[in-house]
Order: C-alpha cells, then structure tokens, then sequence
C-alpha cells in the first residue's frame, strides 16, 4: 500500500538530508562559507532549488541556507496502526530529496567528484547538463522528434532486457537519462557491455552511478519551465504545472526500489512524474498529482516501455519505412567509424549527389526504387566505396517547385535515422556510410530508396502523393547527372535570391514552440528565418500546405505601418491572437522597439552595447564573458520566454547576413562583437554583405573575445580600428 | 438499522443508561419517552408571537382554511416559525463569533496578555481575503486590522459581509438576483425578528428570503469568522490522532471536562493542565496527573487543535457525569442541558458555569474573562483537583473507547492532496470526476435522544462510505463517528468502496473526515468553493456532487447551518420530523423553489433509508448534469487522452482542467 511508499521517502528524505548537511559543513569548514559554487554552464543556480523557491544559491554557505528549506520540510513516518495522513508529507519529503540531492552534488563538483568517472572502466558519466545542451535540444523538444524523456533507475533483470528496453525508448524517439543501481549493477553497465553507443548523439545519457545522480534530469526538467516557460524563480505552483502539462518525462524503475529511490520519486512526483516499477511494488492509482496514475508496476519489460508512455499521457507516433534496422531521430546522431564502414559513398571518395526533382503525377510510379549499374549489387556486395547518385521525383497535387530544396534537406534525416546509416553533407557534397552491422542485417541499396519514398510521403504527406527513386551507382551516370543537378541547384540558389520580404504578400508563423514557450510566435519572413535557424520561409509555406491547422499558419502582411522598422497591420492582427494577447505588435527590424520574443531555442542572442553604439552577438555553445559582463546562458535567461525585451532579441545565425538584419537601426554596421568561432561560421556570407553595405573590412574590425570580454577594451579597439558603428546615429 | 437499539447506537451510552435506570437515575433519553413532543408546534402549526394566542393552526385542509386569530394563515405562521429559528441559529454561532473578534482585537493591541497570535500564515490568507496589506507589517497590527473588519461585519448596515467575495462568482450572482446577500449580521438578526412579529411580512416566500439572507450571515459571517480567528489564534488544524467515547476518563488522574462551544477558556485549561506546579497540585490530591477530556464542540475544538480526546457529542453529557469519573465539568454556552447540574448532585462531579452569559442553577460559576484567562483557567483545574479526593466509588466506569485521527482543516485538506508545493483540490475533483468518489457528503448536526442516539448517523456513515462517498463531519456528527470508531484510517481499508479505499489509501486518511465544531461547517463552504474553482466539476457551489445531511439535529443552529447551506446551492437532508411540515406551500418552497433559484434545497425525512437514497439521488443527478463518468463501483480512471504535439500548443488555449478519465 501507498503507506509503505510514504514511509520509505519520508526516511529517504532525512537521509539525504543529513547528510547533505554533515557535506555542507564539511565544505564550510574546508572551504569556507564564501566559497563560489556554480554548475557547469548555468545561469540557473541549482535549479531546482532556484525555480522553487526563488533563492540563487551562489556559495557554500547559501547551501546551508538553502539546506533549512529542506529541513523544514520533513515529516514524522506514518505509523503501523492509526496512522495521519501521509500523501501531502511524503511529496514534501520527495521535494527535500531533490534539495538535499542538488547539494550533495554541488559539494561533490566543488571536491571534484562529478561528472563520476568509473574508476574500473574510465568511463565518465555526463554529470550536471548544461543550459546550452537544453537550447540545442530546443526544436526537437517542440517538433515532435523528442516528444517525452525516460529516467531509468537500476538496471534490468539481463543485459539483453537492458538493450530491448533502451532500444524501444530510442524508436519511440524518447530522450532516456540512465541513473541509479540495483544488486550492484546498472543500465549504463548492461548497455556498455552490449557495447551500446551512450551519449546524447544516441539519446542515452548515463547520468552517474547512484540514484541521486537522477536528480540531473529533474534539474534538466526544471529548466525549461525557466528558459522555455518564461516562469520566475520562486513561482513554484506555476512551475510544477507547467512541468506537469508540458515536459512528458516518467521514471522506469528497474529492480528492487530502497528508500532513496522511493524519496527520489517522491520528488519527481511533484513535478507530474509518474514512475513505473518492474517489481512487485505498492501502486498510486488516483490521478490528480499526476496526470495519471503515480505509481503503478509492470512485470512484462516488453510492455514497459508502452504502459509508461501511456501512463504519462504520451500520444507517440512513430513512422518506420520497411528497412531490416531500427529507425528514428534517436539513431541520427550515431557515428560510424572508419572501421564499423562496411560501404561509404561521396564524401570526396566518389562522385555522389542527392537531388529532388518535382514531376507531374502521371510522370512517375508511386513506391518505385529503381538503381542503375553494371553488376551494382556484387560491387555493393564487396564494401568498400562507390560512386551515388540518387534522385528523388516526386509528385502531387499540392507539390510546388519551391517545395523541393525543402524536401530535398530531408534526405540528410531520412537516411541518419536508421541505425547503421549515417549521412551528412547536402546536394552534390554528401557523404553516406553503411556499417558492417546494418549490412549484415540486410541493408541494401534498395533500402536507401525505400526509406525516401516512406519517409517523403511520410514528412510531406498531402504535398506528395507519390515519390520514385533512381539510385544511380556508374560512374558516368554519377557525373552526368550531376552536373544536371548542379544546374538546377543554381536555378534554385537564383530564386531563392529574389525571394524578399517585400516580394512576397504573405509570412509565415511558426507556433512549435508553443508546446514550451505558450505565448512565444516566430514570424518567419523570406528574409528573415525561425530564431532556432532550423526553418525558413519555404519550410513554413511547405509544412502550412501538409497541415492547414498546424503550427506554422499564412500570416498576410497587411498594410505597411512602418517601412523602417518592418511594422505590418497584418503580423500585428495575427500575433494578437496567436500570442494570447501577450504581443500587441512588432517590428521585423530593429531591436530597439517591441523586438520579435523568443521562445529560448535561438541560436545567437543579439544585445545591445549602449556605450559602444552597437550591438553585440553570442551564440549558443559560447561560453566566454562577452563585453556587457554576462555569458550566453546568463544573457539567455533575459530573452526567453515569449517577452519582448528591447535592445535583447534572439535570432538564428543565417539572419546575421540577410540584407533585413536590423535594417532599421543600421543594418550589419552595428555589429561591434561576436565570438570569433562565429565570425569565421558566417564569414564567406558575412564578407558580401559587408561589401554590399559598404565597409568591406567590416568583419575585422568586429572586435571578438581574443581581443576583449570587456566594454572598457571593446571601446578602446572600436576606436582603434574606427568601427562604423561609432559615427552612426546614436541607438538610443 | 438495528432495531435491537434501544435508546443509544453507542454501546457504551447504552451500558450506562441502563446502569442509570438500575440506579433511578433519569436523563434525556427517558424524558424524551415520557415527553412527546407537542404535534402542532412540532410541524410549526403553532403561532405564538402575539398574546391573542397561541393560535393552533390545524384540522382539515388547514392549509386553506386555518388562520389564526389576526388572519395569518398556516404557510406565514410556519415559515414565521422557521425564520425564528434561523434567527437564533445564527444569533447563537455569530455572538460566539463576536467574543472571537474581540478577544483577537484585544491579543492584537496587547489589551489581554494570555493570548498570542499563533498562526501568522491563516492571519496573513485571511487579511488578503479581506483587502488588508500585512507584508512588511508587525503581525499584531495586521491582526488589528483584521479584528477590526470583522467586527464591522456584525454592525454593518449597508453593504456586504466582507467574506461574501469568498463564494463561486455564479453562487453570489445567485445571491444578488434574489436578494439575499446579507448586509450586517446583526442587522438580519434584528430584521428576521421584527419581519416575524405580530403583523410585519406574511408572504412566505418573501419571509424565507429573508431567512435564507439571514442564515448566509451566519454561515458566510458568523461561522467563518469565528472558524478563522479561532485558527489565527489557536493554529489551524492538521491532523491529531486522539481518543473518543467514555473510556478517555482516567481512574487515577483528575479528570477535567470542557464542554459547550467556545474554545478560548478551553485553551488556556489545555495551556495550564501541563504546567508543572498544577500537575504537582494534582497529585498533592492524590491524583497520578490531570486528564483533559471534551464534550460537544468545545471538545471537537481542542481536540483538532491539541488531540483532547473526546467523551462525545451532545446526549452523552449526562452520561459522562454518571461514569462517576468526572471531577469537573466547566461550561460556557449553546447545547448545554441545564440537567447535568440536577444529576452532577448525585455523583461528586461540579459543574462550572463560565459564561456570563450562561448561568444554571445549582451550579458554581467561575466568570470566564479574558484579561485573566490564566488565572481563571488556573482556579478551574485546581477545582477539579480538589474534587479528585471526593470522587466516590459509584458510577457506571466505562472504559469503551474508540481511536480518532482528526484535524481536517480547509488548509490541511488542500496540503495533503499535494503537500506543500502542489497542494490544490486538482486530485479530489480528478476522483469525483473520474468515479472513484461518487460524490461528497456533509454529515453534520446534533444527535438527538428522540431517535437512537447516533444511530442515524452511524447508518448513513457507514452506507455512504460503502457506496463511494466522501464524509465531510462536524460537530456533534463527528462525535458519533468518533464514539463509534469510523474516524481512522483502517475505517476506509475495510468498509470503504472500492474507489473510495484507493484514494484514502494514496492520501492516508479515514474516509470520513473531522473538519471540527459545528461553527466550523464553515470549513465546508471554502472547500465547495475552492472546488468550484479548480474546475473540472461545477463551476459555482449549486449542482457539485454533494449534499448536507443532518439526520439527528435538534438545535437551532442547524436549521440556520442547513439554510445557509441551501442558499449556497447545497441540497439538504435533515431527519425527524420538518418543523414546517403543517404546510405544503413552505415544504414546497424550501425544496422547489429555492432549487430553482439557488440549486439548493432543505428536506425534512425521517426515515434513515430514504435519507440515504435521496441523498445518493441528489449526486448521481449532478454527476449526470455534469456530465461526469456514471459511476459504477469499482469502474474507474482507465481511458487516458494522450496528448501529442499539437494539442500541447493548444493547452494554453484549451486552458480546460484535464479530465481524469
């Protein structure tokens, strides 16, 4: 029964919380009560304890302070007979777990105890997750590709439930954290010795060895109320819901549970966490806390997996072309090496292109895969490397020709989620590997066709209505058609030049995030993409025609209030609305005044630098102090949320170089920083721009954090190298 | 029902009744054999309000025929008869609610010393309600203000009671449109009496408005002031485990009973029975200590707040004294029987009279005042010690008792369906919606000698939890649980429903919960309230899955309880015979025509049985008027809406409560 559950994390809770508190002191006496503490690549704190009680914990002597919130909240176990009441205790006593768990780990980062390292193996588990990790993952939080995530705790009965369990997790595209142990073994070291790729390329994260190490994930959870949610420090009751109605996370509960997992669970409770257990453990049926149920077991590991996902309300669709490998975004980032390489094409090694060619319906038969080559299958036979060409022609009613560079970037996806295919590159510069194991489970040319025509209608369905391919392996044919390709990507480079904002009468919103950031809209102009730099104005035009009623909706431009600042009647009426009146009206170009919002996922913030004159732009993944005295994640937490921010504004990084970028306030002239990794990024689009607005040494005179992180040298060196942005109009 | 049961359901008051008609002893049980009640002023045929009566308004078709000496006919005269009695219910629980006030008012400004304020977070929720800044501000001027406001409400002539705000927006539409939200407490008091004198308001209908604005001025006034201050000052409840029925007297400690309604003289006696010097004057008497026990509501206060344990509810205080345990037996107001004094005589036991407002003859009166509580609560148990030594051998020495866990207040209810951070009425509404609690029930009221005592209650209780149904208990309805052993947790894992037991077994409570004094009904209203607000059921108090149900009331006081009730949208359920049962135009009102307007109504039905179908009736109704799952026992929580991508955009929009299913 539930009181034993009660019991157990009630007990849990004051475990950890000693000895967080015997820690705590140990550190104070050692380290002193001022000695700084921050997680890797934070600008949260510890963020649990920071998103629930509003308190930045900045030092060891904060941990103490930080340690009575969780004292304060332990109870007195029920008792045998009689008991009170014990529910509302025990969801306290979780909470104190995940407190008393943030600071035993704090302590250990500062005595260099995390990430853990194996001491047997070597391995290094990921510890602590980053914000930059959580912006990256933001569009596939949002489009579907990373619908839910799992916590596994323990390990499983065998090695080879081990790698079933994890397998399922990956097709169903869930995102799983490995933590915990159970008889002294783990999931992590079941995996590891089924040789499973680990890592966030596979989604499957080893947290650390001990169950508090799953404290990492609530951590990660918590976080995109904060950065995604746009919810302030302290605001619990709004963060617990949001974390309940928007992060679809469980806990798998593998092997017998002891009273700090029962505690651990207890606290992943109050976020809306359910936990299923493969052992005979009591059940938490009635609903409330949870969506559904909190508690409940299932004994058959082959169902787990599905009646976790259900009990979380989880809807997960999943579509697999027929291939003999398993498939999904989970597999994406699987590497194969040099030596796994049964069969490699293009990547400079042989001639290969990839390329989709609209057709007329009549024109081509649905489903076919046709390939071309002397003796193609005994020389795919042999490994090794081979010339590819493969053209995709698709068809159908709603199909337009801008449609096909959309359709032709899926290819790159398509391929990368079987397991055992790795693609990269696009057009006439792709490279793709087969490895030993996918071939010897069948993979074969063919099945490179059948994965474009499945996973095209798939991705595009009512766009495209039939999809053939002609893989082609003869040299001669490769080039041939190559340079048939080459002519129609140049076609398409040039149309794509003449599409502007002022060119078109229609924009396109993107409301994926809205499944995150509710009050965040994206309006994606030709000239101006998603600030997650993952969708530009043809994508949006192409996923409104595959589904009138999704997320991103025809946003007519209206009558032009404003040419300056890009202010239309239309983007103002629809983001009214589409924000829940949280937006009244926005400028497509300046920063200065009712900027777009952002959503958290971008990947540059752009910010202002009043003394300089200019502005400055940080990306995603930089972590140096940039010259207005914040990092990137520090800057990030500013500019999420769906609040517009003047002088702050999040932006992908192809916008950096579009003739609109802050065309209001002076256009590319403005920008005064950047971090040097990011100026040579851009710098071949970036060099034209410059020379189109007339200071074609621009870029050099950027200063970057090899010449200053500070305002005081960043004005020293505008001036030195006499930066534009100095003799134009004052920004304020 | 047990027809075996002669005068108490209570084993334990049985054995002692039938020891006391062994010993000649009579109490209320025998008196209400030999005293039937009057049938004309039983069914509310009776006028008296002026002196050319009493008229008696029967025969045949008395209805349209009888009048009485001015011409009132039958449906004035019983509705008159009504509104009298919701006068002095609500008189009753808002005079107890004004001492509150004052008492708070005098902690507040340092007047009287004895009394703190102890729960700054209930005086903190309780300023927001009522518009009042307390961030920043020292507690005892935040508690000023709050004394001060609340004072207001009692001598308001114009306006509103400030705790009006607190109900459903649709509830005080409700309200407005009829005219019955009430203005100041004193002044419905006032104009309920004057409306009933001789030749003031004869249309029943305009007369049982005034009623009803009369009973939400003790409900939404009287009572839920009183609850909250008695919290402010005393700490509000969370669960206690103690002890109820006759065996909590101790044969070798003085054993001291507080019983009535107030709960500030009680406090300070609970305060000064653990100082040591008492205890050593205790067992300079030769006494091993000194035992606490309740009785009435007096009990049911310092047992939510300090686990007193309870000797029971209203027709057991004669009984107490005839255990020959008790030395001292304080009392202060409301639901005394001036019989104990009579019956005291035989045994050693004193009575105490501590009210001024409440003497009985016989017995000593020690004049509670609160500039020197300690003190006087100092002499009250130093009395109880004295007496000790002439406690006599004879008496009935019951030793039946029976475990409570009690202590449910709104606050607590909220905490322990979430704890701390995600305290809300989400999982209780989740379990109605879904069927696995069909629906909630308010068991309430006295308990009467006229019926087997507590046995009504006993009934309805176990029924109800066996059909799925949440209890809800105050007053003198959680002594009979109590006394009966219904109020611990085990009571659901054996005779609870199936979907019942599950959420008493996730949570860890009884399935019928002790929400405190009959003042504390109040309890009740905020948590319909807060129900109504979490959405997912009813969006205003009318048409939620729940009735009230008194099934024994004797006093005054539940008539205005029920009323107040009524008016707030609750259909409820009294037993024995109705007061305005001479007439079919006031029946008709109470239930048709207040249905209609509030979505309450007031029943009078003395067969337990039809109590409990029409009670079932009435949440199966709403359930189907809401739309909810039909429940069927055992069925429950198993279809989920699984929730893609895009209908996670939409939640904002939807901002619909999800739907437990």
């Amino acid at each position: 029964m539930s009181k034993l559950i009660a019991s157990a994390a009630i007990r849990g809770a004051h475990k950890l919380v000693a000895q967080a508190e015997e820690m705590v002191e140990k550190a104070i006496a050692e380290k002193g009560k001022d000695f700084a503490f921050e997680f890797p690549d934070t600008a949260y704190y510890l963020p649990m304890i920071y998103a629930m009680t509003g308190f930045p914990v900045k030092t060891v002597g904060d941990m103490k302070v930080a340690l009575g919130f969780a004292k304060e909240l332990l109870h007195d176990e029920p008792e045998e007979n009689i008991w009170k009441p014990y529910l509302g205790e025990a969801l306290d006593s979780g909470m104190a777990t995940l407190f008393a768990e943030e600071i035993i780990l704090a302590i250990k980062y500062i005595y260099g105890l995390e990430p853990y390292k194996d001491p047997e193996t070597g391995y290094v588990y990921n510890g602590f997750i980053t914000d930059t990790i959580q912006r990256n993952l933001g569009i596939q939080l949002v489009d579907g590709t990373m619908p839910g995530f799992a916590a596994i705790i323990g390990a499983a009965p065998t090695d080879d439930i081990a790698v079933n369990i994890c397998r399922e997790l990956q097709e169903k595209n869930i995102l799983t954290f490995l933590s915990g142990q159970s008889n002294g073994d783990s999931v992590t070291k079941q995996l590891q010795r089924k040789g499973i790729e680990l890592g966030w390329d596979t989604r499957i994260v080893p947290l650390g060895p001990d169950t508090e190490h799953t404290l990492y994930a609530l951590d990660w959870a918590i976080r995109a109320s904060l950065i995604f949610g746009g919810k302030k420090p302290g605001d619990f009751k709004d963060h617990l819901k949001y974390q309940k109605d928007r992060v679809f996370a469980f806990a798998l509960a593998l092997g017998p549970l002891d009273d700090i997992k029962w505690s651990t669970g207890a606290g992943a409770i109050n976020m809306g966490f359910p936990a299923i257990c493969d052992t005979d453990v009591p059940v938490i049926h009635p609903t409330g806390v949870c969506t559904y149920e909190e508690v409940d077991k299932e004994f058959d590991h082959s169902k787990i997996v599905q009646k976790a996902i259900e009990v979380r309300g989880l809807k997960i669709i999943v579509e697999k072309p027929p291939i003999p490998v398993a498939y999904g975004p989970a597999f994406e980032g699987e590497r194969i090496r040099k030596e796994d390489t049964f069969i490699e094409f293009g990547g400079q090694r042989t001639p290969a292109f990839e390329w989709v060619r609209m057709r007329e319906l009549e024109e081509i038969e649905d489903n076919k895969v046709i390939i071309v080559g002397d003796n193609w299958q005994e020389r795919y036979e042999k490994g090794g490397q081979m010339p590819l060409g493969i053209l995709i022609e698709v068809a159908g009613r709603k199909m337009q020709k801008d449609f096909e560079s959309v359709i032709e970037r899926k290819i790159h996806h398509n391929i990368n989620e079987a397991q055992g295919l790795w693609h990269m590159g696009q057009r006439d510069i792709n490279w793709i590997r087969i490895s030993n194991a996918a071939q010897k489970d069948g993979i074969t040319l063919e099945h490179l066709g059948h994965i474009q025509t499945a996973m095209m209608k798939h991705r595009f369905r009512s766009i495209v209505d039939k999809v053939q391919v002609t893989i082609y392996t003869d040299e001669q044919d490769v080039i041939r058609l190559r340079d048939e390709a080459r002519a129609a990507y140049k076609e398409r480079d040039h149309r794509l030049g003449t599409l502007t904002d002022d060119a078109v009468d229609t924009f396109y919103s993107c409301l994926l995030c809205q499944s995150f950031a509710p009050s965040h809209v994206c309006v994606i102009t030709p000239e101006r993409l998603g600030l997650c730099g993952a969708y530009n104005w043809l994508d949006g035009k192409a996923a409104y025609e595959i589904d009138p009623t999704g997320g991103n909706q025809p946003v007519p431009k209206g009558e032009l209030l404003d040419a300056k600042y890009g202010r239309y009647t239309g983007v103002d009426d629809y983001l009214k609305k589409a924000s829940g009146g949280a937006v009244e009206t926005l400028n497509l170009y300046t920063i200065m005044e009712n900027p777009m919002t952002s959503c958290g996922c971008f990947e540059c913030i752009v910010a202002i630098i009043p003394e300089a004159n200019g502005v400055m732009i940080v990306n995603r993944g930089a972590t140096m102090m940039t010259p207005i005295g914040m990092k990137f994640s520090t800057l990030a937490g500013t500019v999420g949320g769906g609040a517009q921010t003047p002088g702050f504004m999040g932006i992908g990084v192809n916008f950096i170089t579009s003739k609109k970028f802050l065309s209001g306030d002076g256009g590319i002239k403005r920008i005064v920083w950047m971090p040097k990794a990011l100026k040579e990024r851009i710098a071949e689009d970036f060099k034209k721009r410059a020379e189109e607005a007339g200071v074609p040494d621009l870029l050099d005179k950027i200063a970057d954090e090899t010449i200053c992180e500070d305002s005081e040298k960043l004005l020293e060196h505008l001036s030195s190298v006499g930066h534009p942005a100095l003799e134009m109009e004052p920004m304020i | 029902m047990d027809k075996h049961i002669m005068k108490s359901a209570n084993e334990a008051a049985e054995k002692i009744i039938e020891w006391g008609e062994e010993h000649k002893l009579e109490t209320c049980f025998e008196r209400a054999e030999k005293l039937k009640p009057c049938p004309i002023g039983e069914t509310g045929a009776c006028c008296k309000v002026c002196h050319m009566g009493p008229c008696r308004l029967v025969g045949k078709n008395a209805e349209e025929e009888a009048m009485g000496v001015c011409g009132a006919p039958l449906s004035t005269v019983a509705a008159r008869n009504l509104v009298r009695m919701i006068a002095a219910g609500t008189a009753a629980h808002s005079d107890h609610a004004r001492d509150m006030a004052f008492t708070l008012l005098a902690a507040a400004t340092g007047e009287v010393k004895d009394f703190q304020i102890t729960d700054v977070r209930k005086l903190y929720r309780v300023a927001e309600i009522l518009g009042i800044e307390f961030e920043g501000r020292p507690v005892n001027d935040v508690a000023k203000d709050v004394a001060l406001k609340f004072i207001e409400d009692f001598g308001r002539q114009k306006g509103e009671l400030y705790y009006l705000k607190r109900a459903p927006k649709k509830t005080q539409e409700r309200w407005v449109k009829w005219g019955v939200a009430p203005r100041g407490i004193d002044r419905e008091v006032c104009e309920a009496m004057h409306r009933t004198s001789v030749g003031v308001d004869h249309d029943p209908d305009h007369l049982l408005l005034h009623g009803l604005r009369t009973a939400l001025a003790d409900g939404w006034g009287g009572c839920m002031i009183a609850t909250d201050i008695t919290d402010i000052l005393f700490g509000t409840p969370r669960p206690v485990k103690a002890e109820a029925s006759f065996g909590i007297f101790k044969e070798d400690e003085v054993n001291l009973v507080v019983h009535g309604h107030e709960p500030s003289l009680a406090e300070m006696i609970v305060d000064v029975a653990s100082e040591p010097e008492i205890i050593a004057y205790a067992k300079s008497k030769g006494a091993k200590g000194i035992n606490l026990g309740g009785m009435c509501c007096t009990a049911n206060e310092v047992l939510m707040r300090h686990g007193i344990p309870t000797a029971g509810g209203f027709t057991n205080q004669e009984l107490g004294i005839m255990t020959g345990l008790v030395d001292v037996m304080t009392v202060d107001v409301q639901c005394i029987m001036p019989a104990i004094a009579e019956i005291s005589k035989k045994f050693h036991t004193k009575i105490i009279t501590t009210s001024e407002k409440a003497k009985i003859p016989g017995a000593m009166h020690i004049e509670y005042d609160e500039h020197r509580a300690r003190e006087i609560a100092r002499e009250i148990v130093k009395h109880a010690c004295d007496n000790y030594q002439n406690r006599k051998t004879e008496g009935s020495h019951i030793t039946d008792k029976f475990p409570v866990v009690a202590g449910f207040s709104h606050e607590y209810i909220e905490y322990m369906q979430g704890g701390r951070w995600r305290a809300s009425f989400r999982p209780l509404n989740d379990a109605i919606m879904a069927g696995r609690i069909r629906g909630v029930v308010g068991l309430a009221g006295c308990d009467n000698p006229r019926v087997p005592s507590t046995g009504i209650h006993r009934y309805l209780a176990t029924e109800l939890i066996k059909n799925d149904v949440l209890i809800v208990s105050t007053g003198c309805g959680s002594a009979a649980c109590g006394t009966a052993g219904y109020l611990t947790p085990e009571m659901a894992l054996e005779h609870a429903g199936p979907g019942l037991r599950e959420v008493c077994e996730a949570i860890g409570i009884p399935p019928i919960l002790h929400l405190g004094a009959c003042v504390d009904n109040s309890r009740i209203l905020t948590i319909l309230s807060a129900m109504a607000e979490e959405g997912g059921l009813s969006d205003e108090i009318g048409g939620m899955p729940g009735v009230g149900i008194a099934p024994e009331w004797m006093s005054e006081k539940a008539v205005a309880i029920g009323c107040y009730f009524a008016a707030s949208g609750v259909p409820v359920i009294f037993g024995g015979e109705s007061p305005v049962g001479a007439s079919h135009e006031v029946t008709r009102i109470m239930t048709e025509v207040w249905w209609e307007r509030f979505k309450g109504s007031m029943h009078f039905e003395p067969d337990p049985e039809k109590m409990l179908a029409m009670a079932l009736d009435y949440i199966d109704k709403a359930r189907e008027a809401l739309k909810l799952k039909k429940y069927e026992p055992g069925k429950f929580g198993a279809e989920r809406v699984l929730m893609d991508m895009a209908a996670r955009r939409e939640l904002e929009r939807a901002a619909k409560p999800h739907i437990g299913l």
